[in-house]
């Protein structure tokens, strides 16, 4: 098989899976909107600065999300062993690696787009702005290179969910202060002021994945 | 047993420890004369200035301590010889602590000049979170049992947190600043009266010898506990 067939393989049982299941995408999107929730009653998400609380709203609602579900998703994967068998047969880790980072993106992606709605909906913010996509999928894409990568590493730990946040929510800072940066002046129509906080997320994005690919088999070595 | 002889006996390389720590408590006796009775009283900030003898060198040994971390873990991963994943467990547990120090001295500084314990600018943001990362770094080895493959995690971690502080920081600067300009390492030459530049130069001098010192003491602690168990796997290997 070629890396291209295999890197598909892998994300096609991944989306199968769950869409059997189920499981994974709803966890996470309750979270998701529980996160939101709680924030319209910890912060002003009505008045005239909601554009900046909503966006930090949305972005920790997103970072705790992406952990939880990468946390479950990796939990998962090691029942019946079937991380072993993929880690047993002949596909490069970096394949493996990428695999599962576009098969997270998805149920993040899913879980976005009902959070961004609720967002839109429920604090009247212009979410659906192409900047704003633009800047969700970036941030999303450097939040879950990190996590896919440490998720790996966590996954036969006990105190997984202690631990994955703890390593990755330092790690992360640069994307979480340009991303609600980003929104934020997104949705307040500063287009161009946020263009190097767009530049920022994507440099940081293709770098992690570049070196979450490289070190990948390090921590894929079981 | 030759493993046996060799966890009790002395380092190999005891005459240069010795040095070490015979230069390292002397050069620190030079500093603290020259802090304390060298270098002028500052004219803004008044006695409490004299921490910065203290800040600086701490800051950068933090700073280094991560980098030695970061080379020694790609040559772990490249060459699978324990003694690289010894050196970067040595220089973490260095960095924590001289990261604790930079805090802690920045903050005691900082109260009376700032008026505040603590400030969101960049760079105490920045050490902050890399006080954070070394905690993950011990809570990362401390959590995965089988020891090698937390020194292989732990590697993993050290690359991609030492590639990640410099992205840190610029996107905390972007964010906000209020720390004072550098002023020892500028273009022009360091803005402030040769007798604390000569000062400084010296305290970090005294700090770095120190450091090696520490660190070559810390090694050698990590590589008997290694044979030590080593032994104790053997033994239990055979009954």
């Amino acid at each position: 098989m070629s890396a291209w067939s295999q890197f598909i393989a892998i994300v096609k049982r991944d989306l199968l899976l769950e869409w059997r299941a189920r499981e994974l995408v709803i966890g996470m999107l309750v979270m998701a909107l529980l996160t939101l929730l709680i924030f319209n009653f910890a912060f002003d998400l009505s008045g005239a600065q909601r554009a900046a609380s909503g966006s930090g709203a949305l972005w920790v609602a997103i970072v705790f999300t992406t952990l939880l579900g990468l946390g479950r998703a990796v939990a998962l994967e090691r029942q019946e062993g079937a991380w072993e068998g993929l880690l047993l047969s002949p596909v490069e880790r970096p394949v493996i690696f990428i695999g599962k980072l576009v098969s997270m993106l998805f149920f993040v992606s899913a879980v976005e787009l009902v959070a961004l709605a609720v967002l839109a909906v429920l604090f009247a913010l212009p979410v659906l702005r192409p900047g704003v996509l633009v800047v969700v999928g970036l941030g999303t894409l450097g939040l879950c290179t990190l996590g896919t990568l440490f998720a790996a590493m966590t996954a036969s730990v006990r105190s997984r969910d202690v631990l994955l946040p703890a390593l990755v929510f330092p790690l992360a800072v640069p994307v979480v202060i340009g991303a609600v940066r980003a929104t934020t002046l997104e949705l307040n129509g500063f287009t161009a002021d946020a263009a190097p906080w767009k530049s920022l997320l994507g440099g940081f994005a293709v770098l992690f994945f570049a070196l979450g690919a490289l070190t990948f088999g390090s921590v894929a070595e079981e | 047993m030759a493993t046996v002889t060799s966890a009790v006996r002395r380092p190999a390389k005891a005459a240069w420890l010795s040095v070490l720590a015979t230069l390292s408590v002397l050069s620190f006796a030079l500093s603290v004369v020259l802090i304390f009775l060298y270098a002028p009283r500052d004219v803004q900030q008044g006695e409490v200035q004299r921490l910065f003898y203290l800040h600086l060198p701490t800051a950068w040994l933090a700073y280094l301590s991560f980098f030695i971390i970061f080379v020694s873990s790609i040559l772990y991963l490249l060459r699978g010889q324990a003694r690289w994943d010894r050196l970067a467990r040595s220089a973490a547990e260095l960095g924590f602590i001289f990261t604790t120090l930079v805090l802690l001295t920045g903050s005691i500084w900082g109260r009376p000049i700032w008026g505040t314990w603590w400030t969101w600018d960049a760079r105490l943001t920045t050490t902050l979170i890399l006080w954070f990362i070394y905690l993950g770094y011990f809570l990362l080895r401390a959590y995965v049992a089988d020891p090698e493959r937390g020194a292989r995690y732990a590697a993993v971690l050290g690359i991609v947190g030492f590639v990640d502080i410099p992205i840190i920081h610029m996107s905390v600067r972007w964010w906000r600043t209020m720390h004072p300009e550098p002023i020892v390492v500028r273009s022009e030459g360091p803005a402030m009266p040769p007798e604390m530049f000569t000062t400084v130069a010296i305290a970090l001098i005294a700090f770095v010898i120190l450091y090696a010192f520490l660190l070559a003491v810390k090694y050698w602690i990590e590589t008997t506990r290694d044979e030590v168990m080593e032994i104790r796997g053997a033994l239990e290997q055979h009954g």
